[in-house]
Formats: C-alpha cells, structure tokens, sequence
C-alpha cells in the first residue's frame, strides 16, 4: 500500500513542526527521514502513523483519506495497517516476549495459537527464541528491541513506523537490530519510515527524506 | 594510498614480478581505485632507480610484467620507516573541494544550502552502497567499507554544521568581499 503525506503543517502553539511537508512511501520501500533538531522528524512520522493529526494537508492510504477519519477508526487502522518500533522498544513489562509479540494479533482476533505460533517464528527470525518466556526487564535492551521490531512485523503491517529505533543502543546492538527489521520487512513486503539523526541508520533505507523547517530540504 | 610503499611491502615476503603484485594489490586495496598495469610498472622503476628493490631476473615469456624484483636492504628501511611513522591526519580532497564550493558559492552570491543538500544525498547514496559492501563482503571487505562509512559519516557531520553557519559564514564573506562596507 502507498502512504501519502501532503502538504502537511501543524504547530504547536506558536512552535511550527511541520511547514507543508510532502511525502510518498511506495509499497515495501523503507526511507529514513533525517533532519536537525526542530525540524518535524518525529511529527512527520506521527502524523503519517495517523497519531496526529495535521492542521493541513491530507493523509492517504492508498485511496484512503485517513487523516480526518475519527479517533476510533484511527486506532483501529493503525492496529492493522501498521507497526511501531520506538527509541525504547516500549514493551509491556508484565507480559513475556512472547506475549508482546503476539499481543497485536491477539488484538486483530487471530487465534491464541495461531498468535503464540507466529510470535514463535519471529522470535526465532531475530535470534530472541530462547528467551520468548521471559519479560522485558529480564533482557537486554537489544533483545528487548529486537522483540519489539518481531512485534512491530507480527500481524504482517504495510507500514512499520520506527522512531530512533536502534537510539539507546551500542553500534553492535543497534546493527543486529537494523538488520533485522530492514532484512525482515523486505522480506515480509512492509515499508519503513524511519527516523534517525544517525547516517549509518539511514543507510539501511532505500532513500532518505532530509526535513529542514517542517519541510522536505531534499 | 602510498601505491609504492605497499608494493614495496608486497615485495618483502618473496620476489615477484608487477603482475602478481597487481593481482594482489586490487584484491586487497582495488576496491576503491584499481591499478593500472603502468602504474605499476612507473612505480616499480621508481622504486629500483632509489634503491629500493631490484631486478634479479626475467621470467620467461614476453611483455614488461615478467621482470622479477626483489626488495633491497634499504628498502626493507623505508618500509620499516612507513609502517613506524603515524599518518598525518589528512583532511579527505572532496571535503577540501566542499569547503572551497561553499565559500565560492557564498562570495558569488548563489545560495550554498541547496548545493549542500545534494552533497548530503550524494554522500548518503554512498553510505548505502558501503552498507551493501559491508553486509556482503568478506572480512576485508567490510573493513573497507566501515572506513569509507566512517569517513562519510565524519564528512556528513561536517556538513550539517556548515549548514547550521551558512548565514554567518556569508556575513563573514560578505566583509572580507567588501571591506569598505565595514568601515562605513
């Protein structure tokens, strides 16, 4: 599915974040957006992810307007549509690995071990298996991330949206961590839009988005 | 890439003639600039005429490649003397040309941001390649790309705090361009 972004503006209070942003992410393409500090990276992608929603411009989904669809149709798109990998994996403490990534099937009705299989099986993808009963506080936050990304790719999302995705992790981490979600995206079909200040991150995408003023620089 | 002393370093372990120390050279170092048959034969007559190597016999068949050398007892010194002596930290030729197309650009006036942006995806485009390099090549070969990526990543550091100076930097030009201005 395509996911279009454009013109897109919004401020906070007086701050603007986005200054009429456009953006295209073809099917199974994965692009960084890079940028300063201020520049709308991280609006841009909430905003695409349709957590925000921007004062202009539009946001499609394929033929899809999403961006002015009500909160609860929101929710319910982004479960399916999308994933979410963030800075720090924001995991749920009380549940096993397994079970975060099993939670978002779980969420879309596929059955319990239809989920537990396929949680499994990623778990087993991102080199994690053997630690698939315990919880996020009992792993090291590369393996917690590499869990995360196994729950961002569960219910097979169009887009995975990753926000600093290898951030609180040493280079050796962070490059397992980029391999797998680049590696398994491309091989599972979804897009990447992620957000990075770090080059050697952004050289794990097709392309790079640079936004400089809430606007794409180049 | 000092082409001579590496092949001076070649040469240490046994004589040979300049097309196994080409062979060897590209596999090792060609991945970025491949040497052409007379750079290496312009070296290796360099190298015999300072007393570095010498030639110790023709193998036979025909062409300039089967002369066979063997390193000297002074070039064995200056290898020693090579391999011993720190780098100069050596600022990277495209990042000095970079730096003389912003100040050119700023002191005729044309906006340099732009010019800096396509710097920026150009860099990153190799970033990716090295990346592929990285992640496919051999241990070698992902040596080599991690210090091209490094590199990169140093220069695209550099640009984005040039970026982040453009507009003092073009005052600054704008006074040594018209230093009456100043004084007024």
């Amino acid at each position: 599915m395509t996911l279009q972004g454009s013109n897109l503006a919004l401020r906070f209070g007086r701050t603007v974040a986005l200054d009429g942003a456009d953006v295209t992410i073809s099917p199974g393409e994965i692009v960084a957006v890079m940028g300063p500090s201020g520049s709308g990276k991280s609006t841009l992608l909430h905003v695409l992810a349709g957590i925000l929603r921007p004062e202009h411009g539009e946001v499609r989904l394929d033929a899809q307007r999403i961006d002015n669809l009500p909160d609860s149709r929101r929710s319910k798109l982004r479960l399916r549509s999308f994933g979410f990998v963030l800075q720090f994996g924001d995991l749920v403490p009380e549940l096993s690995l397994r079970e975060n990534v099993a939670l978002p099937l779980r969420l879309l009705g596929t059955p319990r071990a239809e989920a537990r299989r396929r949680a499994a099986e990623l778990l087993g993808h991102l080199a994690v298996a053997e630690l698939a009963d315990r919880r996020p506080g009992q792993v090291s936050g590369g393996e917690g991330q590499r869990a995360a990304v196994a729950r961002a790719l569960a219910h097979r999302p169009s887009v995975i949206f990753a926000d600093e995705p290898t951030g609180a992790l040493d280079s050796a981490a962070g490059e397992v961590v980029l391999d797998a979600l680049t590696g398994l995206a491309r091989q599972e079909g979804s897009a990447v839009v992620m957000v990075t200040h770090e080059a050697r991150v952004a050289a794990y995408a097709d392309r790079t988005v640079f936004l400089r003023d809430g606007r794409v620089a180049a | 890439m000092s082409v001579s002393r590496i092949l001076l370093g070649l040469l240490e372990p046994r004589s040979q003639h300049g097309y196994v120390l080409r062979r060897r050279y590209d596999e090792w170092f060609g991945n970025s600039r491949p040497l052409k048959s007379a750079q290496v034969y312009a070296t290796l007559g360099r190298l015999d005429r300072d007393g570095l190597i010498d030639l110790t016999g023709v193998a036979s068949g025909v062409g300039p490649d089967r002369r066979v050398y063997a390193i000297t007892e002074a070039g064995v010194g200056e290898l020693d003397r090579w391999l011993d002596e720190p780098e100069v930290p050596e600022v990277t030729a495209s990042r000095r040309v970079l730096f003389a197309k912003v100040l050119i650009a700023l002191s005729s006036g044309r906006p340099a941001e732009p010019m800096l942006d396509r710097q920026r995806q150009a860099h990153l485009a190799r970033m990716r390649e090295m990346r592929v390099q990285r992640q496919s090549g051999d241990l070698l070969g992902q040596l080599d790309a991690d210090f091209e990526m490094y590199h990169l990543d140093a220069d695209l550091k550099w640009i984005d705090g040039a970026v982040a100076r453009l507009a003092r930097l073009a005052a600054l030009v704008s006074r040594v361009d018209n230093p009456q201005k100043e004084s007024r």
